[in-house]
């Protein structure tokens, strides 16, 4: 690990990690994120990715290599300090929204870390600002539709101040307004981003760069746009783009790809 | 649940009894329902008093009779006991049109009737104006175990995401031909159960690991209130001390 003035966002080093089952699912993940970036995890169902996320806020561990974010490393005694700076956004909001009421939960993590009062409240209308819906605050979770309780699962996090944001699956089961929505809300955070999909020109649109997770190793890290026109790599992580879609080639292309994607 | 379009008990509007405070209507409610409950059965103008009051509760926090009436209905099957006790029950019997009915049956099933019916309208006039994170709040703050409290407040809020689980597999079992009719289909019916169980484990453990990663340490974080007015209390106190009162002069006069 490197000494300098800023330690990377994220740092991941020969990760491996079996069940107690015995099923191996990551083999020595080496991963480096800088400050800012915004990095698609891709891979096919049952590659290891959750597990790997799970591991960026110590929820799992106990196997071989070290996590470290922003220098601090995940073990026991950081984990409260771990758990503040990874915010992950899980890909079914009813596991994460469990409160009775949607500021209740957006509260819950910042009041974890010791938050009470004034200031507690700033945290959860600013959190619940930052994604559209400020006046969602008193109403129960499973009255709101799908994206917008998705859009409560980031604020539940956000709350907390992260310094990465992890978000697994986050184009799943949503109708195209609601995703373009919540990438409009994730590109203006400008958080440094990681986001696990196998929903290929959703990563092109939100990740400048990606890196391929296929039965738990990392065989491939690049550009996005690069990854995913090369076929060879795809056929053989079982990814696949949608019918009718193929990925612009130019720097242009993706350019005005990303202006549409973020009205100024 | 403040804007919840989707919960039957609560009635939204703007009266006196929607604003008071949860705790003290929690308490009022329960010491009301006591002292109707020890309210001897021979005294019915104690109960008319009861039924008076009532009303005019509910005319106060704008519950309709239309509502007041179907959420009755839920004392149904317990009525429904009541109402043998004059056919079975023994001692001096009396003729009514040429039936004859136990004296201590009748008296008995009034008894459950009017005490049954009294408790559960004032507990249909607390839910139409305290929405289930009110009542929530107020078992927090009457220092309920905080590990009940929690119970009972995961149960509200998943009872809707696993119902819909439900109602998903029902639906996927009709479209392949189930119509639960006979013994024989029972099986798919139990299996249903049993993935819903597995799943619902499952979503807890999903449920358990989110909590986690926000920083869950095994108790959740302790909301403050702010402290109950001094004239929150005393208007808070005016139906319980009625009822009582009520209550002992009932006794009094037997």
């Amino acid at each position: 690990m490197s000494l300098s003035a800023s330690p990377p966002a994220l740092e991941v080093s020969s990760l491996a990690f079996s069940y107690p089952d015995g099923h191996q699912a990551l083999y020595g993940i080496d991963l480096r994120v800088e400050s800012g970036e915004r990095v698609a995890i891709l891979g096919p169902n049952g590659a290891g990715k959750t597990t790997l996320a799970l591991h960026l806020n110590g929820t799992l561990g106990g196997g071989i290599g070290t996590v470290h974010v922003g220098g601090l490393s995940v073990e026991r005694q950081n984990l409260r300090e771990i758990r503040r700076r990874v915010g992950i956004v899980f890909q079914d909001p009813d596991d994460q929204l469990f409160m009775p009421t949607v500021g209740a939960d957006v509260a819950f993590g910042p009041a974890n870390m010791g938050l009470r009062g004034p200031e507690l409240e700033r945290r959860v209308d600013a959190a619940l600002d930052s994604v559209g819906l400020a006046d969602l605050g008193d109403r129960a979770p499973h009255h709101l539709s799908f994206g917008e309780r998705r859009r409560i699962a980031a604020a539940t996090v956000l709350a907390m101040d992260p310094s990465i944001l992890v978000l697994d699956e986050p184009s799943s089961n949503l109708d195209p307004r609601s995703r373009r929505e919540f990438a409009e809300i994730v590109l203006g955070l400008g958080l440094t981003t990681l986001m696990i999909t196998h929903d290929l020109p959703y990563a092109l649109q939100m990740c400048p760069r990606s890196v391929v997770l296929c039965d738990g190793e990392l065989v491939a890290d690049g550009a996005t746009a690069e990854l995913l026109a090369d076929v060879d790599l795809m056929a053989s992580c079982r990814l696949e783009l949608p019918f009718g879609f193929s990925p612009p080639h130019t720097d242009r292309a993706r350019r005005s790809l990303f202006s549409r994607a973020v009205p100024a | 649940m403040g804007a919840g379009h989707s919960h039957p008990l609560y009635v939204h509007a703007r009266s006196p009894l929607h604003r008071a405070a949860p705790q003290m209507k929690l308490v009022a409610t329960v010491v009301f329902v006591m002292a109707v409950v020890s309210t001897p059965r021979e005294a019915i103008w104690a109960f008319a008093t009861y039924a008076v009051v009532l009303g005019v509760l509910a005319r106060a926090a704008h519950i309709g009779p239309r509502h007041m009436t179907r959420r009755l209905l839920l004392e149904l099957p317990f009525l429904g006991f009541a109402l043998f006790l004059p056919f079975v029950g023994g001692g001096e019997r009396v003729e009514v049109r040429g039936v004859s009915l136990s004296v201590a049956g009748l008296w008995g099933a009034w008894n459950i009737m009017v005490k049954g019916t009294l408790g559960v309208a004032a507990a249909v006039i607390l839910t139409a104006t305290t929405s289930a994170p009110e009542i929530l709040q107020a078992l927090d703050r009457l220092r309920l175990p905080p590990i009940l409290v929690q119970i009972t407040s995961f149960m509200i809020r998943y009872i809707d995401v696993i119902g819909a689980d439900m109602r998903r597999m029902r639906i996927a079992r009709e479209s392949r031909g189930s119509s639960p009719r006979w013994i024989s289909q029972a099986r798919a019916v139990g299996m249903s159960a049993g993935a819903l169980f597995v799943r619902s484990f499952e979503r807890g453990e999903r449920v358990h690991v989110a909590m986690l990663s926000r920083g869950y340490a095994g108790r959740l974080p302790h909301t403050e209130y702010p402290a109950t007015e001094r004239r929150e209390l005393l208007s808070a106190a005016v139906l319980p001390s009625l009822a009582l009162m009520v209550c002992t002069t009932a006794w009094v006069l037997q």
